[in-house]
């Protein structure tokens, strides 16, 4: 991956942010910087506030900043709606995709496209062009063209949704993309197919912020960096051996000892039960599973 | 019909006299439609036999209250019927409005205003339509001899332009069969009626079209809908009046065997507007699907009662009512699933969404199962609630702006139930007025 001449870099900048969901502090700070062309993967246990991370950057409702700034650029990020974010260059892959039903891809993307060329609304041509790079980009990732011309994401399986976010962060052509669990719900081959595809976007300089679970995504992503994310915290970076190691060894070496719980957190294998404890969770935690990303039982 | 103009001109003057009402109340639905305006309208005998016993009915049923439950969260005790005077004027036809382009082609056409019909043009075979003495008469009552409330006897009574279309015995109608009805004169009370006759293995769709001038007025149409064995029937209605007036529609159907009922309804209009829906599934084998689009603004109040009633076996409904309100509009759906003791194998499902788009507007839904055979599947649902946080962050996260998201989402809410109304043309002019509504909108506010 070479590195982009230097007036087309953008940069993403996160410093000491800190967020809360209700009473929970989730994120107590994180400082992280992605730039065009470069792919950085946070990996962290359920509930270390990965998904938070992402959705606080993006500015999802129900989260508060507490500390610390977000730049896009220089830009402040967040003092922008989340549609001036989007605008300004961010993208968010959602790890579980919203169904909106009556709307397609199509008039969504057709909308911001024009808005970003300055127009007041897209003309039909221009519904008419996002339609085909659309069906282009569903192609490029195996995704039916009768899918991507659906209601987004309804009546469409987990992986089929995932496509779809590639779909359209290729049709956008954003600076900087946060993938939120975009290996999750995926077969090894459509895996591979939205992998090539964002790894094809890195090269003509997207930045990517991958957030995952699992070292499996990273095979075909190849970050630049990775990074440890536990307690809301960035606790180790390092270069793509780092991930390698967490696949050989888990994150117990980052988690606190608890003697109590005795067993190991794995990465590994799709599926395995996440250990009881409560270790890796704010002691305070509302929410029933320790494990899990608040967000996702917030809905 | 210039018996009835007179009459009427008589009862308004009378009005005055009989202010403090025949049975001493004033204001009473008795001291305006008095059962002597029976006599002065034209028909047979025997149909005025029938409007009379009708009339004598309205009067023992009284006045309605809020108090009653099939007045329940409406505003019928602010009716007060001594601003209104029966009579029938007749007048020019109203404007295309949501209807715009589907006469052209159609398999005929009728325009009524203001109690009188105006004129009927019929263009196609295989469709018949009767007016008061033609033939009418004796098709007045077939699903409805009684009225399901006091407005139904009063139309049975007073119905001064009653049109009946009749579809001959497997004639297929590839055009729609539209009447049109408008009011627009201040302080008229009146009462449509519609017959719609489907003989067996027909098909066909009729579209009522109830318009109306920004001037205070009392609507209470009637419409029948007999659907014959193996019958195809769409019938839709589309209800855009003025923001003064008030409409009390009741619709009654019978489905035969194997046949297929399609009910549109859409709500535009109208200060308080009424509709109760009603469909027996009498035939075995029989279909139907109510579907309604609606919309409230201002002050309005859109009120719907519904009625599946399933009376023989191997019969099945659907239902859907999707509608948005605004500013300080209120929107109130009370829906009764019936299943009789011998109709088992039956499927049955009513489902109500509610879209509050200001903090001022108010809906409620009310779904209600009253089942008597076991052999059966219902299902009912409702929600109310305003644009859904999830969708409108989704959106935002493309890139699309906070209103347009949201004028998106409101958009895509109604599309499915868009799809299922009974006419194509119909569809594509509502979702033109939605899209306008929501693009003029602001929802930020209601959330």
């Amino acid at each position: 991956m070479s590195a982009p001449t230097a007036e087309a870099a953008h940069t993403l900048r996160i410093e000491g942010l800190h967020a809360s969901a209700g009473d929970t502090e989730i994120l107590q700070g994180v400082d992280l910087e992605v730039s065009s062309g470069r792919v950085h993967a946070v990996m962290g246990p359920n509930g270390s506030g990965k998904s938070t991370l992402a959705h606080v950057v993006m500015g999802r409702p129900g989260y508060e900043v507490t500390a610390g700034s977000v730049t896009l650029d220089g830009v402040d990020v967040l003092s922008l709606a989340p549609w001036e974010r989007a605008q300004a260059g961010l993208f968010l892959a959602m790890q579980h995709p919203t169904e909106v039903p009556g709307v397609s891809a199509a008039q969504a993307l057709a909308e911001a496209l024009a808005l970003r060329a300055g127009d007041d609304g897209p003309s039909d041509d221009q519904l008419e062009r996002t339609r085909s790079l659309l069906e282009a980009e569903a192609a490029a990732v195996g995704l039916k063209a009768e899918l991507v011309a659906r209601p987004l994401n309804v009546d469409m399986s987990g992986g089929e949704k995932k496509r779809n976010e590639t779909v359209q962060l290729a049709v956008l052509q954003p600076r900087i993309a946060i993938l939120d669990e975009i290996d999750s719900g995926l077969d090894i081959d459509a895996l591979r197919a939205c992998a090539n595809r964002i790894e094809a976007l890195t090269e003509a300089g997207l930045g990517v912020l991958a957030i995952t679970h699992f070292t499996r995504v990273l095979e075909y992503l190849r970050p630049d960096e990775v990074h440890v994310i536990v307690d809301g915290r960035i606790v180790d970076s390092g270069g793509p051996e780092l991930a390698e190691a967490l696949e050989a060894d888990g994150y117990t070496p980052y988690l606190p000892e608890e003697p109590d719980a005795g067993v190991a957190v794995s990465i590994g294998g799709l599926g395995s039960t996440p250990a009881s404890g409560t270790g890796a969770s704010a002691p305070d935690d509302p929410f029933a599973d320790p494990w899990a990303d608040p967000l996702d039982e917030l809905g | 019909m210039p018996s009835v103009a007179a009459t009427a001109t008589t009862a308004r003057t009378a009005r005055s006299d009989q202010a403090l009402g025949l049975d001493g109340r004033a204001g009473s639905l008795r001291s305006v439609f008095s059962p002597d305006l029976v006599d002065a309208l034209d028909g047979s005998d025997a149909l005025a036999k029938r409007r009379r016993a009708a009339a004598d009915r309205a009067v023992a049923r009284g006045q309605p209250s809020f108090t009653e439950e099939v007045w329940r969260y409406t505003p019928i005790d602010d009716l007060d019927p001594a601003q209104y005077a029966f009579a029938a004027p007749g007048g020019a036809a109203g404007p295309a409005g949501l209807l715009s382009g589907v006469d052209d082609g159609a398999a005929a056409v009728v325009h009524i205003a203001n109690g009188a019909v105006l004129d009927v043009s019929v263009r196609a075979d295989g469709v018949r339509v009767d007016t008061l003495g033609s033939g009418a008469d004796d098709l007045i009552g077939t699903v409805a001899p009684e009225g399901p409330d006091v407005f139904g006897d009063w139309n049975l009574a007073l119905a001064s332009a009653p049109v009946a279309v009749s579809i001959d015995p497997k004639a297929v109608l590839t055009a729609p069969v539209v009447v049109h009805v408008h009011t627009d004169v201040e302080g008229l009370a009146w009462f449509p009626r519609l017959v719609v006759m489907a003989g067996r293995t027909s098909q066909a769709t009729v579209i009522e079209h109830h318009t109306g001038g920004n001037t205070p007025a009392l609507i209470c149409p009637l419409t029948e809908l007999s659907v014959g064995d193996g019958a195809h029937l769409g019938h839709v209605t589309v209800q855009e009046l003025g923001e003064d007036a008030w409409q009390i529609a009741n619709l009654c159907a019978d489905a035969g065997r194997d046949a297929n009922l399609r009910i549109g309804h859409v709500a535009m209009g109208g200060d308080y507007a009424r509709a109760r829906i009603g469909i027996d599934m009498t035939g075995r084998g029989g279909h139907s699907e109510i579907d309604a689009v609606y919309f409230g603004r201002g002050t309005s109040t859109l009120d719907f009662r519904t009625f599946q009633t399933h009376v023989a076996p191997h019969t099945t409904s659907d239902l859907l009512f999707k509608g948005a309100v605004d500013d300080y509009a209120r929107a109130v759906y009370t829906g009764l699933i019936r299943i009789e003791a011998d109709a088992s194998n039956v499927m049955a499902d009513q489902t109500n969404r509610n879209l509050k788009l200001s903090p001022n507007a108010w809906a409620e839904s009310v779904p209600n199962l009253e089942i008597e055979n076991s052999d059966v599947q219902c299902s009912h649902a409702s929600s109310i609630g305003p644009v859904d946080a999830d969708q409108r962050f989704y959106l935002e996260s493309r890139g699309v702006p906070t209103d347009v998201a949201e004028a998106l989402v409101v958009r895509g809410f109604f599309d499915e139930v868009l799809d299922a109304l009974p006419s194509e043309q119909i569809s594509a002019s509502v979702r033109r007025r939605i899209d306008e509504l929501v693009s003029d909108a602001d929802f930020a506010a209601a959330l």
